[in-house]
């Protein structure tokens, strides 16, 4: 098992080397990671805040529902709050109208364009990608996300940017598309938090986070118990093992 | 199958007239409770035991998946990422446990292998045992590949199109072949949806052919890690020694396997394939799964035509079946007459290699074909069929085996018979 195990790792060894193409990203530590690692709560309501007034203006989330936000530590009344701030279509109704309501926690978070195409059009063409997944989706993941957003600087001097693009120093290839989403103080969090763009970007990369893997916290408190029991489980079947073989020698 | 058929001894009279009619409790009382096992068998021997209940963990899984999952090109990955991973009740836990249960069963599965080449369990009388258990790898891999299609994510659709693709290597047909298999001109829902079908029958099949592995193993029974014919005395029944031993292996593995669903679950899925599939984004590496990836460097290792007959594509192809292939006529292409390594000092070093020269191919499998990664990647593919088509025959006939012992009780207590204690 020790060798399979070993075995694994070695081919595992390529598959995460191969992340590491171009710049080093930040290398940050997060509180979800570890065994016993969770949520920050408070962050993810920030992260939720800049998710919201920035992020959202482009990006989709497909996969958000209000009812989600449960996840982040809101209680229903915050939520139905939150939804009932956007309109949705909905219907037909009885004379086959479509007609908008104010959102409620079971509708999905709006999305910023119609289609891909309107998308494109408002963006200069480039299409911004759908964030339900995103911090799974990208090598590098937390770190990536959080490294992207405090990336933008200004072009080495043999750079030439087109416009409609702008140099960020993490992304492969450097231009990218997005203009900087962040800046001092565009967000005013309800908790009073400084918003600086590293805060920012921290906060809504564990959104983001939470939002890849909503069940994290869970996964974990039911993996500790699994873990444990499977422990005892070991070995009692350990010395009720050895007690029976030894009568055969 | 060994030794006489026994009548199991219920006390109980519904039992006893249930069996008397219909003989199942007795076939499974002998054999899987007196079914004499070989007392010597190591830890090694408990991975067998352990892919069988994999498979069973995967079908379970699988088909509570199927309750929630879409296979249509348009909804597949939504249902995935969107509703079984979110909404539904442990929806996580079961996709979890089914896509690294994928790879842990062939983890299992390939330590089975290999403990079956290092003692020799695939020779006589064992070699149609043998040849079923290469007829489940060929059919495991059809269904991971598969399986691994259906979430429908740009690595599922990219892997799709370069595995179908192998199909248009065949002279003449080829294309048409590939068009047969993908329903239409691309790869698309059609594929997606005979995909999701043959992926739910395979797993059946696959049960029914370690069926028959299992019947043609309980024929001669284990061989054992001396590779030598036991006598009776030298066997013990299954229950209770080697039932309680499996549940402690089994408990290791879960151990493993926990791991991974609980703490590390997205460790054997490329970021890639949280993106919808996307006919127009090719990923810039396409890799397989980590079990695939020797099988993907042989595949891509031929890079020159043969005797300008044989494409180099072709010649790929070819290659990555034949290496599977060549697995058949192990029974035949080893010559020595001794089944175990212990006995064997040259094949056990050639066995060492054999391990190592596959992880170099899955090495070089992870990484794009060009550099060093083809050259070693070349030498890997030329070796592993070397060891088996010239290095086996050959050694089999020139090395000169370590004596054998004659029983158990030999090697055990050594040769100079003790004082044993009455029993």
């Amino acid at each position: 098992m020790r060798k399979a195990l070993l075995a694994t790792a070695l081919l595992l060894v390529p598959l995460a080397a191969s992340a590491a193409e171009g710049e080093a990203l930040v290398d940050r530590s997060w509180p979800h990671e570890g065994f016993f690692g969770s949520y920050d709560k408070a962050a993810l309501q920030r992260g939720f805040q800049v998710f919201e007034q920035v992020c959202a203006s482009c990006h989709s989330a497909k996969y958000l529902a209000f009812r989600h936000l449960a996840g982040i530590g809101l209680d229903e009344a915050q939520i139905a709050a939150i939804a009932a701030r956007y309109t949705v279509v909905d219907g037909p109704d009885d004379k086959g109208e479509m007609f908008e309501r104010p959102a409620r926690p079971s509708d999905y978070f709006p999305r910023p364009f119609p289609n891909e195409q309107a998308a494109r059009a408002a963006n200069n063409g480039a299409l911004p990608p759908d964030l339900s997944l995103i911090v799974k989706a990208r090598e590098g993941h937390e770190d990536y996300i959080y490294s992207l957003l405090v990336g933008f600087e200004e072009p080495p001097a043999d750079v030439e940017v087109p416009s409609g693009q702008y140099y960020n120093r993490y992304f492969p290839g450097h231009l990218i598309s997005m203009p900087p989403p962040l800046s001092e103080g565009m967000v005013e969090y309800a908790d009073g938090t400084p918003a600086t763009v590293p805060q920012m970007a921290e906060d809504v990369t564990q959104f983001l986070a939470w939002l890849s893997e909503p069940h994290l916290e869970t996964r974990k408190a039911v993996g500790l118990k699994f873990m444990l029991f499977v422990l005892a489980l070991t070995g009692i079947f350990y010395a009720y093992k050895r007690r029976l073989w030894a009568k055969l020698h | 199958m060994s030794g006489e058929f026994v009548k199991a001894p219920f006390k109980n009279v519904v039992l006893r007239w249930i069996d008397d009619r219909l003989p199942v409790l007795s076939w499974a009382y002998n054999e899987l409770v007196i079914y004499p096992a070989p007392r010597n068998l190591n830890y090694w021997w408990n991975f067998g035991s352990l892919a069988g209940i994999m498979l069973v963990v995967q079908i379970v899984t699988g088909i509570v998946l199927v309750m929630h999952y879409t296979p249509h090109a348009s909804m597949a990955f939504d249902s995935v990422e969107g509703h079984i991973m979110r909404d539904v009740n442990w929806g996580w836990l079961l996709r979890y446990l089914h896509a690294n249960g994928a790879s842990m069963f062939f983890a299992l599965v390939y330590i089975h292998i290999f403990r079956g080449l290092y003692y020799g369990s695939y020779k006589a009388p064992r070699e149609l045992l043998w040849m079923l258990g290469v007829v489940i790898l060929v059919l495991m891999m059809a269904t991971a590949f598969m399986g691994y299609v259906l979430p429908w994510g740009n690595m599922s659709y990219w892997a799709a199109t370069v595995i179908t693709n192998l199909f248009s290597a065949i002279p003449i047909f080829g294309d048409t072949i590939v068009t047969w298999l993908w329903g239409g001109f691309t790869v698309d829902n059609p594929t997606l949806q005979r995909f999701f079908s043959l992926h739910y029958l395979l797993p059946f099949v696959i049960f029914a052919v370690v069926f028959l592995h299992l019947l043609a193993l309980h024929q001669f029974g284990s061989n054992n890690p001396l590779g030598i014919d036991l006598t009776a005395k030298d066997k013990i029944p299954f229950h209770p020694y080697y039932t309680v031993k499996d549940m402690f292996g089994l408990s290791v593995f879960l151990l493993v396997y926990g791991f991974f669903v609980f703490y590390a679950p997205n460790a054997f899925i490329e970021p890639v394939n949280f993106e919808p599939a996307n006919p127009f984004r090719t990923p810039a590496h396409i890799v397989p799964e980590w079990y695939f990836l020797p099988f993907y460097a042989i595949l891509r290792a031929i890079t020159f035509d043969f005797l300008w007959i044989v494409p180099a594509k072709l010649g790929g192809v070819i290659a990555m079946f034949a290496s599977i292939f060549v697995l058949f006529f192990l029974p035949w292409l080893d010559t020595s007459r001794v089944r175990s390594a212990r006995f064997r000092p040259v094949y056990k070093w050639l066995f060492w290699v054999l391990v190592v020269d596959v992880l170099v191919l899955g090495y070089c499998g992870a990484n794009p074909p060009e550099g060093w990664y083809l050259v070693a990647a070349q030498i890997a593919t030329l070796y592993y069929f070397v060891h088996f088509l010239v290095l086996m025959p050959l050694v089999g006939k020139l090395e000169r085996p370590l004596p054998l012992p004659t029983s158990l009780r030999e090697p055990v207590l050594g040769a100079a018979p003790r004082p044993q204690p009455a029993e």
